[in-house]
């Protein structure tokens, strides 16, 4: 039982990643159907952001509290300029957005690795979040916990901007009609910038989280790209709980085949369980209702 | 001259009966020239280190065939033929595997009796120490993996991202799982090592060049048969659902089948493609076949020209001999411009270099419009 139980936890904290680095995709994707093949890339340089603090501040806990904002800026600052720079040229394409921000991501990884060398590197964690906690014979790693935390109020602070502050309603409108959006005065450019910055500084807070579990490399990015895409897909575009529901599901299906079988037999059963779900429901698990054909 | 109606011109509905000798013979004429340069001239300037990085090179162009079927024509963007050519080239290389091992008196390959955990071969393996078996598995089996996953995925009207966001994952999850079966499909290194091939030993130089014509002829058979398909009904279909997949739902046709007919040939050539790789180059590994190399396969496809025949082929050429002329001595710039040249092909010039001279020209004459094909909406 508690093998269980651990064994689910291990898989809640898996999709606590997926769901911060899912969130900001499911933002992009949903409002301006873009792929963002640079998300990764994001996630990378909010790792870098910690690094380099950690190499001027001392204290970790400190260094760690100030990159999550700044983490936020520069990943955000590059996902403005990238939207500026190509992805506004490409809303009419979007499978095209999927192969330049490919290229895009190739530059930066590039660039990552000419700035701070192909080895990874490492960061310290805070004291705080090295240890374990025991309840009832179930162990939660502190680290762990700090992400599970960071990612539901990462989901609480987004919903609410969506729900409640007049940029988030021009966000939703954008999502749901595009064209009536534009023609009731909204400034859907504009709304697209900003929700580029907010959908790629939550990458940025993303990576700065996985300095927590695991090295900083340059192809970090990499190894989190497909099964986020994997998260929105399922999960569906513009609902923010379809990606929540479906990060958890797949970090807890992943987890639990992982411990029966191998790591590789796990990933190939939960893409044939994916293309399976898609059987049931098409167009993910939560979708608009729209009068489109498609 | 008009009296003369080739046979391909009553299947090809775009061919205009009013069309000059001289236009009607470009198609043929190109082919000839190309034919003449893979196979006599090449073979005859170059030497043999040369020629067999031109015959790995011929093995990316071969999949590039597929992709400008699948991509350019029906607007399927596939981001995951890593693994047909991956399933291709393991099922060339554990037949050759095989007889290597059976001639050398042994019953297990090389790799397994280092790392394998039995005696005996595994189930699986076995058929392919049969040629016949295993020359069939190349193509089939690409085959039936996109029949199955494009059966399913393109019955429920799966589409666009979410169609290429799948074909990606399947390419990260058998990359990962051949990594995993260390015992069996020699993990990370892959399977490598070969030095027979039907019987010759890949070893000898003659042999190699053999290998290298026999690659050059399997391209161009396939691209005149592309070049067929294209023009055919079925050609014009497959542009129709890339188009507007309503309508031609709306005809009375089904686009899952259209799409899923591009798909697998797509595949299977990806997959013969893999096959003759392995004695070309002597490898076949996940490294080769994982996300980022599927991606590549993509990449030589868009900077060439995607709905290009010859754009693709010759971009994918020319993609893979930049790869490997630069990326040797300047890793970091060679990955830079890789990322450059996917930006600027894709992002402003969708058509590839093949479009350069329509859009140069429309540039000068604003009046003609000739609509260059993205492909970006199915």
């Amino acid at each position: 039982m508690t093998v269980i139980l651990n064994q689910s936890f291990t898989g809640i904290s898996i999709g606590a990643v997926l769901l911060l680095i899912a969130l900001g995709l499911t933002l992009t994707f949903g409002q301006m159907g873009v792929i963002n093949m640079a998300h990764g890339e994001f996630i990378m340089a909010g790792a870098y952001t910690t690094y380099v603090l950690q190499k001027s501040i001392s204290g970790a806990g400190v260094s760690l509290l100030v990159a999550l904002p700044l983490a936020f800026l520069v990943a955000g600052a590059m996902g403005a300029l990238l939207e500026w720079l190509l992805i506004r040229r490409l809303y009419t394409r979007p499978l095209d957005t999927l192969l330049v921000t490919w290229g895009v991501s190739l530059m930066l990884q590039q660039l990552a690795r000419d700035i701070f060398g192909a080895p990874n590197v490492q960061t310290r964690a805070p004291d705080l979040l090295t240890g374990n906690i025991s309840v009832g014979g179930i162990t939660f790693a502190n680290n762990r916990l700090f992400i599970l935390g960071l990612a539901l109020l990462c989901v609480l602070g987004l919903t609410l901007i969506l729900r409640l502050t007049p940029l988030g309603r021009r966000i939703r409108a954008v999502v749901q009609n595009r064209d009536l959006a534009e023609v009731s005065g909204i400034a859907t450019e504009r709304v697209d910038r900003t929700t580029f910055f907010i959908g790629s500084g939550l990458a940025g807070v993303a990576g700065v989280a996985l300095t927590l579990v695991g090295p900083i490399g340059p192809t970090m990015g990499t190894n989190y790209i497909v099964d986020a895409f994997l998260v929105v897909v399922v999960g569906g575009v513009a609902q923010l709980k379809g990606s929540v529901i479906t990060a958890f599901a797949l970090g807890v299906l992943q987890s639990v085949l992982e411990y029966s079988t191998t790591v590789s037999v796990a990933k190939v059963v939960v893409l044939v369980a994916i293309v399976a779900f898609l059987q049931w429901r098409p167009q993910g698990l939560y979708t608009l209702r729209t009068r489109s054909l498609a | 001259m008009t009296t003369t109606t080739t046979p391909s011109a009553k299947t090809a509905p775009v061919a205009q009966p009013s069309a000059s000798l001289l236009e009607r013979l470009r198609v043929p004429g190109a082919f000839l020239l190309g034919a003449v340069l893979l196979i006599g001239v090449a073979p005859l300037a170059l030497s043999d280190f040369r020629l067999n990085l031109l015959a790995k090179y011929l093995c990316y162009a071969i999949v590039a065939v597929g992709v400008s079927l699948a991509w350019g024509r029906g607007g399927l963007l596939v981001l995951g033929q890593g693994v047909f050519f991956g399933l291709g080239g393991y099922a060339m290389a554990m037949h050759l595997k095989l007889t290597d091992a059976a001639a050398t008196g042994q019953t297990l390959p090389d790799f397994m009796q280092l790392y394998g955990t039995g005696d005996t071969l595994p189930w699986w393996w076995q058929p392919f120490a049969n040629p016949l078996f295993a020359l069939a598995m190349t193509v089939l089996l690409p085959m039936a993996v996109a029949a199955l996953l494009g059966f399913f995925v393109f019955r429920r009207r799966v589409k666009g991202a979410y169609f290429a966001i799948l074909s990606q994952a399947l390419a990260a999850a058998l990359a990962i799982w051949l990594v995993g079966q260390q015992a069996t499909t020699g993990g990370t290194n892959g399977l490598t090592d070969m030095r027979g091939f039907f019987g010759y030993d890949l070893n000898d130089p003659v042999n190699q060049r053999m290998v290298y014509f026999v690659i050059a002829a399997v391209l161009l058979l396939l691209m005149a048969a592309a070049r067929q398909l294209f023009v055919s009904r079925y050609g014009e279909l497959l542009v129709a659902v890339r188009d507007s997949e309503e309508r031609v739902r709306f005809l009375g046709y089904d686009p899952a089948n259209v799409k899923l007919v591009a798909y697998v040939v797509a595949a299977g050539m990806a997959g013969l493609a893999g096959a003759l790789f392995v004695p070309a180059v002597g490898i076949i590994s996940p490294a080769l076949i994982g996300i980022v190399p599927s991606i590549g396969f993509v990449i030589g496809a868009a900077v060439g020209g995607r709905a290009s025949l010859v754009g693709a082929v010759l971009g994918a050429i020319a993609v893979a001999w930049a790869q490997s002329t630069l990326s040797d001595a300047f890793p970091a710039a060679w990955t830079y411009l890789q990322g450059l040249l996917f930006v600027l092909a894709v992002g402003f010039l969708p058509g590839g270099l093949a479009s350069l001279a329509s859009v140069v020209r429309k540039r000068r004459t604003p009046t003609t419009t000739t609509p260059t094909p993205t492909g970006g909406t199915a």
